[in-house]
C-alpha cells in the first residue's frame, strides 16, 4: 500500500479539482438533456460521487479525518435519497404509466 | 365696566344658537324677539362703555378699554391673545354696529314675515353681528381677521338666502369669491406684520411703526396688501362687481351689510392702521386715485339703472369711494364722519326702498313705479330726507361729511376736488332721479299693485323715522369750526390719529374764506342737479328707454355697467376655467390616474410575462436551477 | 502519478457514455463501472475505508435498486423518450458553464501544492472509526434514524392500494 501511495504523493490539488468538476459538469448535462427521470436520478448520484471524491482529497490533503467521515454520512444520505426517490417514481408510474419527466408538468400557475 | 365688553359680542353668538337650533320649533314672534333683544342689549352694553370712554376722553385720558379673555397662541416667542380694544373709534363703531342692527332687526320682523325661512335669517343676521362686532372689537389683527373672514362668510349665507333661485345664489358666490381675494391680501399683509414686527397687537405694532422711515418698502408692502383686503371687503376697482349684483338679498341685508356695516370694515382697518399708512405716501396716493375712479365709475353707471336697488347699490360703491378719498388725502376723521353719516341714511334710504317694493308686491323696476306719494306718505317723507343728506345739502348730515372729505381733497390737490366735486353733481342727480320717478307722476304699475299698495306696518316705519332723525342731526357732531362749531369728533378721535399725525408732513390748513367758496359752490351746483332731475323726470315726466339702439352711446355705456362684468369674465373667469378642465381632463385623467392605473397595468403586465416562466417542465426548471447557480459563482467572484 | 491519469480518464469516459447511451440499462452498466473508477480513486488516497463502503453501498445497493425499477418498469431502447435537439444542445452549453465557473471561481489554474500525505493513518478504518463515534456521535445516531425513515417512507409509498371489489 504504501508504495502506491507514494507513487501518488505527486498529483497536485488542482488537479483533483479539475477532475471532479468535471465530473460534476457531466452529471449537470446529464440532468438536463435526459428525459427519462431514472437515469435523471443517476446524473444526480453522479454529482454526489464526484463531490465525495473531492472531500477525501482535501481532507487527506489537510490531515483532518473530518472529511471522510463527511464523506460517510453523504453516502447514508445518498442512499436513503435513491430509496425513497425510487418508490416515488413507481408510484408515477402507476398514475400516468410512463416516466417521461415532460408529462409531469402540473407544477404551473 | 370693562367686564361688559366680551358680553357685547357674546349676546348675538347666543340668539345665533338658540334661533339657529329652534329655527323650525320657535314661534315666528319669538325668534323675532329674541333675535332683535340680543341686539338692544349689546346697544345698552355699548352705551354704557361709550359713556365711559367719552368721561375718559373729557377728562383728557386716551379712553382706552382693554380685555384679554385668554393666550389663544403661544408657540416659541409668539404670543396672540383673543383680546378687546374699546377705544373711541371702536366705540362710536359699535355704538352704529348695534344701534343699526337693531333697528333692522326690528324692520325685518315686519319684512320677512311671509317668509318660511325666518328663523335662519334671524340666525344669520345675529351671527353676521357677532362677527362685525369681533371685527371692531379685535385688539390685534388676528380677532379683526376673524371677523373680517366671519362678515364674509355671513355675507354669502345671506346674499343667498333664496338660495333656489340659481341667480342669487351665483352672486353670493360671486360676493364670497371677490372677497377672498381681498382677504388673501389681508392673510398677507398679517404675516408680513407678524415677520416684520413680532407681534399682531395693535398697541405693540403701531409705536413700533414709528421707527421706520418714511416710505420704508415693508411698511409700503404691507399697507398696499392690506388696501388690497379693503378693495376686496369695501367694494373698491377692481373688486366692486359683487356689490350691486348682492342686492339679489332681502333688502334689509342690503341696508345692513352692504350699507352700514360690513362694507366699512375696510375704512374702519385702515383707519385704525392709520400710523402704517401714513409712513407709505405711495400707498395713500394709491388709494386717493382708485378711490376717486371708483366714486365717478359707479356714479357713472347709477345715471342708467332701472332697478331701485341697483340704483342704492352703485350709490354706495360712489360713497365708499369718498370714504376712500378722505383716507388717501389724510382727512381720517372726515372718512369716518362720512361712515357714520353714510350709515345713518343709506340704511335709510335701503331700509326706504324695501318698503317701496313691499308695498308694490315685491316690484323692483322704477319704470313701473310712480306716484306713490299719496300712498305711501311716511316713507316718501323718509326717503326724501335721506337723499336730501346723500346730495349733501345743509343743513343736513351728509353735507357736513362730504364737504370735510372735499375740504381735505382740496388741500391734496385741486384736480381731487374738481373730480370729488363732479361726482358730487352727479350723486344729487341720479339720487334724486330715483326718488321722482318712484314717487313722482302718475302710477305705471298694474291693476293688481294698485290694489295691494299700502304703506307699511308700523315695525318698519319707525325705524325709518328713527334713521331720518339721525339723519337730519347726525352733522351737529362735527361741525366744523369755520362754520362756529367745535369739531366734537375730531378731538373725540384724535388719540386714535394722533401717532399718525405726528408723522404727517405739515399741511396747510384752508383759509376760511377759501372754505366758504367752495362750501358754497358745491351747495350751488347740488341745488342746480336738482332742479335739472326735477324738470327732467317731473316736469316731462321723462322715462329711460328699454332697449339698448334706443340710447346713446354714452348711457348705452353706463348701462351696462362699462361691460366691467363681461371683462371680468373674459380676463379671469374663462382662462381659470380653461385651465381647470385641462388639470381636470389632461394632468388628473391622463396624467395622475395615467400614473396610477399604470403601475397598477405595469405590475399586472409583468405578472403575466413572469408567469410564462412556470410552465410546469421540470426540465426548464432544472436548467433555470443550473444558469442561477452559474450566476450566484459569478456575482460571488466578482464581488471578492 | 499516471495511474492517475488514467483512471481519471476511464472516469470521465464511461461517465461520458452513461448519459449519452439511448439504452437505460446500458446506462446503468456504465455507472457501475464509473463508480468502480472512484473506488480505484480512493485506494489512491489511502482512504480505505471509504473505498470498500463506495464499492458496496454505491455498486452493490443503489445500482442493483436502479437496475430492478428498470426491470420492474420494462424500460429499453424503444421507450426511451428523446428531448430534441435544441433542448439538448443547451443543456450541453449550460453544463460547459458551469464547468467554465467552477474553474474561474476555484482558480484551478493557479500553482499549487502537490498532494502530500500528512497522516498516512486517517483513512484506516480504526481512526476513522475513532473520529466517528467520539465527535460525530449525534449525527451519527441522527443518520441512522434517518436511515429508518427512509425505509418505512420507501415501504409505505410503494405499496399498493388494496383493491377494492
Amino acid at each position: 500500500m504504501e508504495t502506491v501511495v507514494q507513487q501518488l504523493q505527486g498529483v497536485p490539488i488542482n488537479h483533483y479539482l479539475i477532475f471532479c468538476a468535471i465530473i460534476f459538469a457531466i452529471g449537470v448535462i446529464g440532468v438536463l438533456i435526459r428525459r427519462n427521470v431514472i437515469i435523471i436520478m443517476m446524473s444526480i448520484e453522479l454529482m454526489l460521487n464526484a463531490v465525495n471524491l473531492l472531500l477525501a482529497a482535501f481532507s487527506v490533503q489537510h490531515g483532518d479525518s473530518s472529511g471522510q467521515v463527511f464523506v460517510f454520512f453523504i453516502m447514508a444520505l445518498a442512499a436513503a435519497e435513491v430509496a425513497v426517490g425510487l418508490a416515488i417514481i413507481i408510484m408515477v408510474y402507476r398514475n400516468t404509466k410512463s416516466v417521461d419527466i415532460d408529462s409531469l408538468n402540473k407544477l404551473r400557475w | 365696566m370693562s367686564e361688559l365688553v366680551w358680553l357685547i359680542p357674546l349676546l348675538p353668538l347666543i340668539g345665533f344658537i338658540v334661533n339657529g337650533l329652534g329655527r323650525n320649533t320657535l314661534s315666528k314672534g319669538m325668534v323675532g324677539t329674541l333675535g332683535s333683544a340680543v341686539v338692544l342689549i349689546s346697544f345698552v352694553c355699548s352705551c354704557i362703555l361709550f359713556a365711559e370712554v367719552y368721561q375718559a376722553r373729557q377728562a383728557g385720558q386716551a379712553g382706552i378699554i382693554e380685555q384679554h379673555l385668554f393666550d389663544w397662541i403661544t408657540v416659541g416667542n409668539l404670543k396672540i391673545g383673543l383680546s378687546f380694544l374699546v377705544d373711541p373709534l371702536s366705540a362710536i363703531m359699535l355704538l352704529i354696529v348695534t344701534g343699526i342692527g337693531f333697528l333692522i332687526h326690528v324692520y325685518s320682523v315686519g319684512y320677512m314675515h311671509h317668509d318660511t325661512g325666518f328663523g335662519k335669517f334671524f340666525a344669520y343676521l345675529n351671527l353676521f353681528i357677532f362677527f362685525m362686532l369681533l371685527l371692531v372689537l379685535g385688539s390685534n389683527y388676528l380677532v379683526m381677521f376673524i371677523g373680517w373672514e366671519g362678515v364674509g362668510l355671513c355675507s354669502y349665507l345671506l346674499i343667498g338666502f333664496w338660495y333656489t333661485n340659481s341667480s342669487y345664489a351665483n352672486a353670493a358666490k360671486k360676493a364670497f369669491v371677490m372677497n377672498r381675494i381681498g382677504d388673501l391680501g389681508f392673510l398677507l399683509a398679517v404675516f408680513l406684520i407678524l415677520g416684520t414686527f413680532g407681534s399682531l397687537e395693535f398697541s405693540t405694532v403701531f409705536p413700533a411703526a414709528k421707527n421706520f422711515a418714511v416710505g420704508d418698502i415693508t411698511v409700503v408692502s404691507i399697507t398696499v396688501l392690506l388696501f388690497i383686503a379693503a378693495t376686496g371687503k369695501s367694494a373698491q376697482i377692481p373688486l366692486f362687481t359683487w356689490l350691486p349684483d348682492a342686492m339679489a338679498g332681502p333688502t334689509p341685508v342690503s341696508a345692513l351689510i352692504h350699507a352700514a356695516t360690513m362694507v366699512t370694515a375696510g375704512i374702519y382697518m385702515i383707519a385704525r392702521s392709520n400710523v402704517l399708512f401714513i409712513l407709505s405716501p405711495f400707498t395713500l396716493q394709491l388709494i386717493s386715485v382708485i378711490a376717486i375712479c371708483t366714486a365717478l365709475l359707479a356714479a357713472a353707471i347709477a345715471l342708467t339703472q332701472n332697478d331701485i336697488k341697483k340704483v342704492l347699490a352703485y350709490s354706495t360703491v360712489s360713497q365708499l369711494g369718498y370714504m376712500f378719498l378722505g383716507l388717501g388725502v389724510g382727512a381720517f376723521t372726515g372718512a369716518f364722519f362720512h361712515v357714520l353719516t353714510h350709515a345713518f341714511f343709506k340704511a335709510l334710504l335701503f331700509l326706504g326702498a324695501g318698503s317701496v317694493i313691499h308695498g308694490m308686491s315685491e316690484e323692483q323696476d322704477m319704470r313701473n313705479m310712480g306716484g306713490l306719494k299719496k300712498a305711501m306718505p311716511v316713507t316718501y317723507l323718509t326717503m326724501l330726507i335721506g337723499t336730501i343728506a346723500i346730495a349733501g345739502i345743509p343743513p343736513f348730515s351728509g353735507f357736513f361729511s362730504k364737504d370735510e372729505i372735499l375740504a381735505g381733497a382740496f388741500i391734496a390737490s385741486p384736480v381731487l376736488w374738481v373730480l370729488g366735486f363732479i361726482g358730487a353733481l352727479m350723486t344729487a342727480f341720479y339720487m334724486f332721479r330715483m326718488l321722482f320717478m318712484t314717487f313722482s307722476g302718475t302710477f305705471r304699475g298694474t291693476e293688481q299693485q294698485k290694489h295691494h299698495l299700502h304703506e307699511s306696518p308700523k315695525s318698519m316705519t319707525v325705524p325709518l323715522i328713527v334713521l331720518a332723525i339721525l339723519s337730519v342731526l347726525g352733522g351737529v357732531i362735527n361741525l366744523p369750526a369755520v362754520l362756529g362749531g367745535n369739531h366734537w369728533l375730531e378731538n373725540f378721535l384724535s388719540p386714535v390719529f394722533s401717532e399718525g399725525k405726528a408723522l404727517m408732513p405739515e399741511t396747510h390748513h384752508l383759509e376760511h374764506n377759501t372754505e366758504y367758496l367752495l362750501m358754497a359752490v358745491s351747495v350751488v351746483g347740488v341745488l342746480i342737479m336738482v332742479a335739472l332731475a326735477f324738470n327732467k323726470y317731473v316736469k316731462r315726466g321723462h322715462l329711460p328707454e328699454t332697449n339698448d339702439s334706443a340710447r346713446g352711446f354714452l348711457s348705452n355705456l353706463s348701462y351696462n355697467k362699462f361691460y366691467v362684468d363681461e371683462l371680468y369674465d373674459n380676463i379671469v373667469v374663462r382662462p381659470i376655467n380653461w385651465l381647470s378642465t385641462f388639470f381636470g381632463n389632461v394632468v388628473d385623467q391622463k396624467g395622475i390616474d395615467g400614473v396610477v392605473n399604470g403601475a397598477g397595468k405595469a405590475t399586472f403586465d409583468t405578472g403575466k410575462v413572469l408567469r410564462l416562466l412556470q410552465n410546469g417542465n421540470v426540465g426548464f426548471y432544472l436548467l433555470m436551477m443550473v444558469i442561477g447557480v452559474i450566476a450566484i459563482f459569478i456575482y460571488g467572484m466578482l464581488s471578492l | 502519478m499516471t495511474v492517475f491519469y488514467f483512471v481519471a480518464f476511464l472516469s470521465i469516459f464511461f461517465a461520458l457514455m452513461t448519459i449519452f447511451t439511448k439504452n437505460p440499462v446500458h446506462s446503468v452498466l456504465y455507472l457501475v463501472i464509473t463508480f468502480f473508477t472512484f473506488t480505484v480513486h480512493y485506494i489512491l488516497l489511502n482512504a480505505q475505508f471509504l473505498a470498500v463502503v463506495n464499492f458496496i453501498v454505491y455498486m452493490g445497493a443503489i445500482m442493483v435498486l436502479f437496475l430492478f425499477v428498470l426491470m420492474l418498469l420494462n424500460l429499453n431502447k424503444d421507450t426511451e423518450p428523446m428531448k430534441s435537439n435544441l433542448v439538448k444542445f443547451m443543456g450541453v452549453i449550460a453544463g460547459c458553464c458551469l464547468l467554465v465557473t467552477f474553474f474561474g471561481v476555484y482558480r484551478v489554474f493557479d500553482i499549487s501544492n502537490p498532494l502530500t500525505v500528512v497522516n498516512p493513518e486517517i483513512g484506516l478504518v480504526k481512526n476513522l472509526g475513532k473520529v466517528l463515534f467520539n465527535e460525530f456521535l449525534l449525527p451519527f445516531e441522527l443518520s441512522s434514524l434517518l436511515l429508518l425513515t427512509a425505509m418505512i417512507g420507501a415501504i409505505l409509498l410503494a405499496k399498493k392500494e388494496p383493491k377494492q371489489i
